[in-house]
């Protein structure tokens, strides 16, 4: 049984329609992302999940034991900070005491690599997120939502905070993720919502909204020989050339394919493009993520 | 529940004594005009016949600072941070967890009750042993009407808070609100020296009551009644906007 189900959950603030219809299920135990682009209904969606919004319409069920929302959920929100004189250690024990079996909090900063004497104002943008991260696992949750997490961090930060989510998973703490990047979908996720203007359009794998989308390989490469034969390989669905370049598009073991049907010596500069989740969304909304 | 609490006012005490701008001007800063200024301006040891044979030492000075030290714990240093809590989304996050952001509004009360309680100690103890600043003839009444008192600025204060878009609103606001208060409170021009239509003003102010009755109870007087209906009628008028108007996010 899914430990978080949404039926048909919609929401709206007078005239505005924030979410629309919405409809999934979370699975225990897995990494489930919310994708869309900003303003797409996502935050409003795990709020009204995690007790802060009531619902114009709709329901939210919770199953696997899970019985207590505010106890049992962990949430991060976005634009949410702490006062600024508030140390690291003091901020997780203060939080630890609102639970009533909370976890240990030491043992949770070693996990997050803070300093617990460190001043909430001193700390870096992916410290703050990693704080956050801590804070909402604190309670000892069942399940984690995290909302933008990574966006306005740099690279590296965003790679570290990636890793502590699938840290989260190992521990056995189900991730409800919300995101704008698709990159961070196709690392993490086990399926993927992806919602535009309030509704579900497409709920899969990443890898199975990639197929959905074409699932197509591409290859380019350069090469003078005449390439007409190669529409005959099974692999291959188009081919087109302007001046040198030659672009391939196919399915299955394209490269193989196309390399062995070319005499050798005719072919330069050979690479290979894959759709990625990007493209897939791209195909799903009709507009790039951001 | 109880646990909880403590640990939560344990922790916004910690952070109230980290801000030390509002530790000097609330506790420092009123026991120290005090003394620097009762020690200092000639003739405000002598009895003044313009304060009925009163020394300003005696209720006038120390009454003032009283004032001073509350009305700044209720109208700049409470609302601040009550309204930096909501900005910075202190409160939004409070209320992931089982406990209700409420929690946080009542420890930051509790808080700034018992320092206006100790701010007050201090000034009048300090007043008492190096001015000989009387005690409070009428000690349970002086107690009475400082929480009377201190219930009806908090409650501005907090409505200030609600009311409030943002910090720089409410710090604005909030300087804005308190200097006529304190003046018609009868910080710089006694009370008993306002022009008697000026008087009346101050005497609808919170601040205008309160400095009467803190006076009157330091002097051995009973408060007036017109002046503690003021009081309260201040505490419930404000009381019950902050409560309707009071937003979490």
């Amino acid at each position: 049984m899914a430990i978080i189900s949404v039926h048909n959950l919609r929401k709206t603030y007078g005239e505005k329609v924030a979410v629309d219809d919405v409809s999934f299920a979370v699975e225990e135990g897995e990494i489930f992302g919310i994708v869309g682009r900003n303003g797409a209904g996502k935050t409003t969606t795990v709020e009204c999940v995690a007790g802060l919004r009531t619902p114009s319409s709709g329901v939210v069920e919770f199953g696997a034991g899970l019985t207590d929302v505010k106890e049992q959920i962990g949430v991060q929100l976005q634009d949410c900070s702490l006062p600024d004189k508030l140390r690291v250690g003091e901020a997780l024990d203060l939080y630890a005491s609102f639970y009533s079996r909370p976890a240990d909090w030491r043992s949770l900063l070693g996990e997050v690599g803070l300093d617990p004497g460190t001043a909430f104002s001193a700390l870096s943008g992916g410290q703050r997120q990693r704080l956050s991260i801590a804070l909402a696992l604190v309670g000892n949750p069942r399940v984690a939502i995290l909302d933008e997490l990574t966006t306005g961090l740099d690279p590296q930060a965003r790679r570290d905070i990636w890793k502590l989510i699938s840290r989260i998973r190992e521990m056995g703490v189900t991730v409800l993720l919300v995101t704008h990047f698709m990159e961070e979908v196709e690392r993490l996720c086990d399926r993927v919502a992806v919602i535009s203007s309030g509704r579900v359009l497409a709920m899969d794998s990443p890898e199975g909204l990639i197929a959905r989308a074409g699932g197509r390989q591409r290859i380019v490469f350069r090469s003078t020989a005449p390439v007409d034969a190669l529409r005959a390989l099974p692999e291959v669905t188009s081919v087109s050339r302007d001046g040198d370049e030659v672009v391939v598009t196919g399915t299955g073991d394209l490269v193989a394919a196309v390399v062995g049907a070319l005499p050798s010596g005719q072919l330069a500069g050979l690479r290979t493009e894959r759709t990625t989740f990007d493209d897939a969304f791209l195909a799903l909304t009709g507009h790039a993520a951001e | 529940m109880m646990p909880i609490q403590k640990k939560l006012i344990l922790t916004e005490t910690k952070l109230f004594l980290r801000e030390p701008a509002a530790v000097f001007f609330v506790v420092v800063l009123p026991a120290a005009l005090l003394l620097v200024l009762g020690a200092s301006i000639p003739g405000f040891r002598d009895a003044d016949p313009s304060l009925g044979g009163e020394r300003v030492i005696d209720t006038q000075l120390p009454g003032m600072m009283v004032l001073l030290s509350i009305v700044t714990l209720a109208l700049s240093s409470l609302p601040s941070t009550l309204v930096a809590y909501r900005e910075k989304g202190v409160l939004r996050r409070m209320s992931t967890t089982p406990i209700r952001p409420t929690a946080l509004l009542v420890a930051q009360i509790a808080i700034s009750a018992v320092v206006a309680v100790l701010s007050t100690a201090l000034t009048l103890t300090l007043g008492h042993l190096v001015l000989g600043v009387p005690v409070p003839r009428q000690l349970a009444a002086f107690a009475g009407v400082l929480v009377l008192g201190a219930v009806a600025m908090f409650s501005i204060g907090l409505w200030l808070a609600a009311v409030a878009p943002n910090t720089r609103v409410v710090q604005g606001a909030g300087a804005v609100v308190m200097f006529p208060l304190l003046f018609l409170g009868g910080m710089w021009l006694p009370r008993d020296l306002m022009p008697s239509a000026l008087r009346v003003v101050s005497d609808f102010t919170p601040t205008g009551a309160f400095g009467q009755v803190l006076r009157d109870t330091m002097a051995g007087h009973a408060p007036g009644l017109p002046h503690l209906a003021v009081l309260a009628g201040w505490a419930l008028i404000a009381g019950i906007a902050a409560a309707r108007m009071f937003r979490w996010e």
